[in-house]
C-alpha cells in the first residue's frame, strides 16, 4: 500500500467520541464528565494519525509535545511508553489532555482535521496518562547529581510545578513556597473536581516529592518571608508562579451586598475547601436558587455548573456579547447547556439590588448590541438605551477577570511591574528586573492557560540552570 | 503540623493558645493575623497574634467560642497539632509618630487591641486603655493590659464590674477630661466599633479600627473580605485589617457577617450532637 493509500483509508474513521456522563445524572454529583478512552478506542483513534514528516500539530502546542511519537506508541498498545515519551515535554499531561484548549492549539493544526475532525490529541494524551497513573508505573527519571545550588520557587501552580520538576532533574536543591495550604494553584483551588479530578494534581505533586522537590505550603512569600530574605537564606535564584488571582469587580452599585461571590471565592470554597460536601466538611458555601454568573469565559462556565450542582433551579450566564464572542471553549458552552444552563446574551448588569437584609434579590440588567470591533478586534457592546430589566436571583458570581496580586511587588523592592501589577519579564527565559528573580506564568502574561504558564516555567528553569551554571 | 504549647481558659468563653510557630513568631508584627485550619475537614479561621516570642518561636491567641471551629479548637488540649497555620497575614499596625494614644477593646477585642497597646508602651508613647466586656466573667487580660497602660479603665455593659456602661461612654468621658490624644485605636464587635468611631468624629480624633470580615484565603485571591472604605471596595486581608474607622462603612460589614448563618448554626447543631453522642 502506497502512503496515499494509507492516508485515504485512515480518514475515512471518524473521530472517536468519548462516552459521557448522561448531563442529567451528573448535574447531582461533582465526578469527572467524560470517563476516558477504552484502550480499544485509544489505539482506534490514535491509528487516525497520519504520522506527518513535519507535524503541524506539534507547532501548535505551546511545549511541542512529540504528538505524532506518543500517538504511534498508543496505536501499537504501548501505553506506558506513550506516557513517558509525553513526560519528556510536558510534566503534566493528565492535566492538560483535560484542560488544554486543544482546538485552538494541537489539534487546530492537525492535517486530518482540513477535511474531517482531527486526530483527538487531547483525549489520547489524557488516555496515555492515566494509563500509566493507574497502573502505578511512574518512571522516576534519571537525575543529575547534586551541584549544591538552591532555587526558591514561589506558588505551587503549573508554572512554579514545571520549573521544579526541570530542576530538580538538573541536581538543583529546590524549595517551593505556597500561600495556600495545598499545592497546584487554580489546578486545586479554582478548575472544578467535575472537569479535572484532584487526586491528579495530587499524584503529580506527589511525583515531585519523591524526586526529591520541598514544598512548604502555608507559605504567603513577602509576608512570612521576603524575596530579600531567600537570597540572604542562601538561595541562589528565586522564582516568582504566583498567578494572577486578584479577583476583579465591576465597580456597580451593590456589588457587595450579600450573596455576590468573586468566581475565585465561589470555586475556592467549592474546590479547595469542599464546600460541597458541607456540612461534612466546615466551609459553607451557599446554596443559591437562582444563580447567575456574570462572564463568559472558562471560569465562568466551571462556576455556572458548580451552582447547578449546588442544586440552582435556575443558573444563568450574563455575558454581555454575543454567542460566537464567548470566550469560554466551546467543549465548555456545550456542557454548561447540555445540563440547562441559561444563557442571558448581549446582557449587561448595571446595578444590584439588596433585600431589607442586605442580600441580593435582583440584577438590574441593559441589554446590548454590538457595535464596530474594538482593539480586541471583537465587536464592541453598546447599551441599548431604555432596554433596562431586573433578572431575580439570590447568588450572584463575577467571573470577569483577574488582577495581580499585589503582595510580591509590594514587599520587593526594584521588582519591575506593569501598569497592571503584573511582573515585567525581559525575554522569553522570564528574567525580571531584578538580578537572579525569574518569572513565568499568569502573573507575567495575565490569566492564560495551564499549558502556557508550564511553557513559560520550562523556559525559566533552563535559563535559571544556564545562569547558575555561568555562576 | 503545629502543636499547641500551652492552653488557659481566660473566661467562660475566651480561650488562650500558645502554638509553636517559629517562622511565624519571628516575622510577626502586632497588628497581624494568622489563619489556621484544624484539620482536613476543617475551614480556614483568622485570628489575630495577640503575642510572640521570637527566641523561644511561640505565638499566642486568643479567641473566643462563637461556632464550630472555635468550639472544637476550643476542645483541644496542649500536646495536640492543628493541621495547617498560615501567617503572618495582613499589614502591620501604623503605629509610628503616635505618642498619646487610646486603646479601645471590647470582648475578645481586647486581645486584639492588647499587642498595639503593648508595641505603643514600647515605642515610649503614653497610652490610655479602656476594655470592656458585657460582665465581670467575660473581661479578659486585665492584668496584662494594666501592666503597659498609663491609665486603664475597665467597663462592663451590666455594671458587675468597674463602671457601668459601654467603652465608647468612657472613652467620650476620657476625651471630654481634655486629655490629649493622637489617636484611637479601637477593636471589638462591629457596634462598639462604630460607636467608638461615631463618639471620635465629633473630636476629629484620628481613629484605626480593625476589621473583622469573613475570609477565606487570606491572600487577596477570593474577596470574600471585601469591605467598603471611603466608598471604595478594599480588601481586609491584603489592604487592612486596619482602616480609618471615620471611612469604614459599618453596616455593610455587619450584614456581611450574616452571610452564613443558617449554615453556622446547622454546623454548631452538628458538632453537638456528635460531641453529646460520644
Ligand atoms: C476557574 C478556572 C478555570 C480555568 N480553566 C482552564 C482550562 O480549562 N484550561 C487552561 O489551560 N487554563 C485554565 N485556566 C487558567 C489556568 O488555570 C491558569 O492560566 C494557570 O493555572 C496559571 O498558572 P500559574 O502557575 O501561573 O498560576 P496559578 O495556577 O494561579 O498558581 C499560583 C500559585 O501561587 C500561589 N501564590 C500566590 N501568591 C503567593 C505568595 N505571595 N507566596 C507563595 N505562593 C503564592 C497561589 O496560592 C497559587 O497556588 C483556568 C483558570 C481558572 C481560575
Ligand atoms: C483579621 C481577623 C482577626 C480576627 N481575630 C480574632 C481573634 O483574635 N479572636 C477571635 O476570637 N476572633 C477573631 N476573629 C474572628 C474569628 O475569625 C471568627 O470568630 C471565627 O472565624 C468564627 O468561626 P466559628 O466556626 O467558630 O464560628 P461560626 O459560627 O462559623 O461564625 C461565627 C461568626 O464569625 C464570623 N466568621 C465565620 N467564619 C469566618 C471566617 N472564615 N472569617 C472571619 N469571620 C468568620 C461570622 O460573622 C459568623 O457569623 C478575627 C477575624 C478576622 C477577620
Ligand atoms: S500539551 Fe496541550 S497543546 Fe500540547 S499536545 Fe498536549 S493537549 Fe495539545
Ligand atoms: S498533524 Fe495530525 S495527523 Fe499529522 S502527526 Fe499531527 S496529529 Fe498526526
Ligand atoms: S480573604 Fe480572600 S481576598 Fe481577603
Ligand atoms: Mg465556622
Amino acid at each position: 500500500m502506497n502512503a496515499m493509500e494509507n492516508k485515504e483509508k485512515k480518514e475515512k474513521l471518524p473521530r472517536h467520541k468519548m462516552p459521557e456522563q448522561d448531563p442529567k445524572v451528573r448535574i447531582h454529583n461533582y465526578n469527572e464528565v467524560p470517563f476516558g478512552y477504552s484502550e480499544e478506542t485509544a489505539m482506534k483513534e490514535a491509528s487516525r494519525c497520519l504520522q506527518c514528516k513535519k507535524p503541524a500539530c506539534r507547532t501548535g502546542c505551546p511545549v511541542g509535545v512529540d504528538i505524532p511519537a506518543f500517538v504511534k506508541l498508543i496505536a501499537e498498545g504501548k501505553f506506558i511508553e506513550a506516557a513517558w515519551k509525553l513526560k519528556e515535554d510536558s510534566a503534566l499531561p493528565a492535566v492538560c489532555g483535560r484542560v488544554c484548549p486543544q482546538e485552538d492549539q494541537c489539534e487546530k493544526f492537525c492535517i486530518v482535521g482540513k477535511k474531517d475532525e482531527p486526530v483527538a490529541i487531547g483525549r489520547l494524551e489524557r488516555f496515555a496518562a492515566d494509563y500509566e497513573r493507574n497502573k502505578g508505573e511512574v518512571k522516576i527519571p534519571e537525575l543529575a547529581p547534586k551541584n549544591g545550588k538552591k532555587v526558591a520557587v514561589v506558588g505551587a501552580g503549573p508554572a512554579g510545578l514545571t520549573v521544579a520538576g526541570d530542576l530538580i532533574k538538573l541536581g538543583y536543591d529546590v524549595t517551593i513556597y505556597e500561600a495556600l495550604h495545598k499545592p497546584g494553584g487554580v489546578l486545586v483551588y479554582g478548575i472544578p473536581e467535575f472537569r479535572l479530578p484532584k487526586s491528579i494534581v495530587e499524584a503529580e505533586v506527589n511525583y515531585l516529592e519523591k524526586l526529591g522537590v520541598k514544598i512548604i505550603t502555608n507559605a504567603v512569600i513577602g509576608r512570612l518571608h521576603t524575596i530579600d530574605e531567600l537570597f540572604a537564606e542562601g538561595y541562589d535564584a528565586v522564582f516568582l508562579g504566583v498567578g494572577a488571582g486578584s479577583p476583579v469587580f465591576m465597580g456597580i452599585p451593590g456589588e457587595n451586598l450579600s450573596g455576590i461571590y468573586s468566581a475565585n471565592e465561589y470555586l475556592t470554597r467549592s474546590n479547595l475547601m469542599k464546600a460541597y460536601l458541607f456540612p461534612e466538611y466546615d466551609t459553607p458555601i451557599v446554596r443559591g436558587k437562582n444563580v447567575a454568573v456574570i462572564g463568559g469565559g472558562n471560569v465562568a462556565m466551571d462556576s455556572v455548573r458548580t451552582a447547578l450542582r449546588l442544586g440552582a433551579e435556575n443558573a444563568y450566564i450574563i455575558y454581555r456579547r454575543s454567542e460566537v464572542e464567548l470566550p469560554a471553549r466551546a467543549e465548555e458552552v456545550h456542557h454548561a447547556k447540555e445540563e440547562g444552563v441559561q444563557f442571558k446574551l448581549l446582557t449587561n448588569p448595571v446595578e444590584y439590588i439588596g433585600d431589607e437584609n442586605g442580600w441580593v434579590k435582583g440584577i438590574k440588567c441593559v441589554q446590548m448590541e454590538l457595535g464596530e470591533p474594538d482593539e480586541s478586534g471583537r465587536r464592541r457592546p453598546i447599551e441599548k438605551k431604555g432596554s433596562e430589566f431586573v433578572i431575580e436571583v439570590d447568588t450572584v458570581v463575577v467571573s470577569v477577570g483577574t488582577n495581580a496580586n499585589p503582595i510580591i511587588p509590594m514587599t520587593t523592592p526594584g521588582l519591575e511591574t506593569n501598569k497592571w501589577g503584573y511582573i515585567v519579564a525581559k525575554d522569553e527565559s522570564g528574567l525580571t528586573s531584578r538580578e537572579a528573580v525569574y518569572a513565568g506564568g499568569d502573573i507575567v502574561t495575565g490569566s492564560a492557560t495551564v499549558i502556557l504558564a508550564m511553557g513559560a516555567g520550562k523556559k525559566a528553569a533552563a535559563a535559571i540552570h544556564e545562569y547558575l551554571s555561568k555562576k | 503540623m503545629t502543636k499547641i504549647l500551652e492552653k488557659v481558659d481566660l473566661s467562660e468563653n475566651v480561650v488562650k493558645m500558645v502554638l509553636d510557630a517559629p517562622a511565624i513568631a519571628r516575622k510577626r508584627r502586632a497588628g497581624q493575623f494568622v489563619v489556621l485550619k484544624i484539620d482536613e475537614k476543617g475551614e480556614r479561621i483568622p485570628l489575630t497574634t495577640v503575642d510572640a516570642d521570637p527566641e523561644k518561636g511561640t505565638l499566642t491567641i486568643i479567641f473566643q467560642v462563637v461556632g464550630k471551629t472555635t468550639a472544637k479548637l476550643a476542645a483541644m488540649k496542649a500536646g495536640d497539632e492543628l493541621m495547617d497555620l498560615q501567617g503572618p497575614l495582613g499589614r502591620p499596625t501604623h503605629i509610628e509618630g503616635v505618642k498619646n494614644a487610646v486603646c479601645v477593646g471590647g470582648g475578645v477585642g481586647v486581645g486584639v487591641v492588647y499587642p498595639i497597646a503593648a508595641a505603643l508602651k514600647k515605642q515610649g508613647a503614653k497610652v490610655t486603655s479602656i476594655i470592656g466586656a458585657r460582665c465581670k466573667d467575660l473581661l479578659i487580660l486585665e492584668d496584662e493590659t494594666r501592666s503597659i497602660s498609663d491609665n486603664l479603665i475597665v467597663t462592663t455593659d451590666d455594671g458587675s464590674y468597674g463602671v457601668h456602661g459601654f467603652v465608647s461612654d468612657a472613652l467620650k468621658n476620657v476625651i471630654e477630661s481634655g486629655e490629649k490624644i493622637d489617636e484611637v485605636f479601637a477593636i471589638g464587635p462591629v457596634p462598639m466599633m462604630k460607636a467608638v468611631a461615631a463618639v471620635t468624629k465629633n473630636y476629629g480624633i484620628k481613629t484605626t479600627v480593625s476589621l473583622n470580615s469573613i475570609m477565606v484565603d487570606a491572600t487577596g485571591m477570593c474577596g470574600a473580605c471585601r469591605v467598603a472604605v471611603g466608598g471604595e471596595t478594599k480588601f481586609a486581608c491584603v489592604d487592612g485589617p486596619e482602616f480609618d474607622g471615620h471611612a469604614v462603612d459599618f453596616d455593610l460589614l455587619a450584614s456581611r457577617l450574616r452571610m452564613y448563618m443558617t449554615q453556622e448554626k446547622e454546623s454548631m447543631d452538628k458538632y453537638r450532637c456528635e460531641c453529646h453522642g460520644k
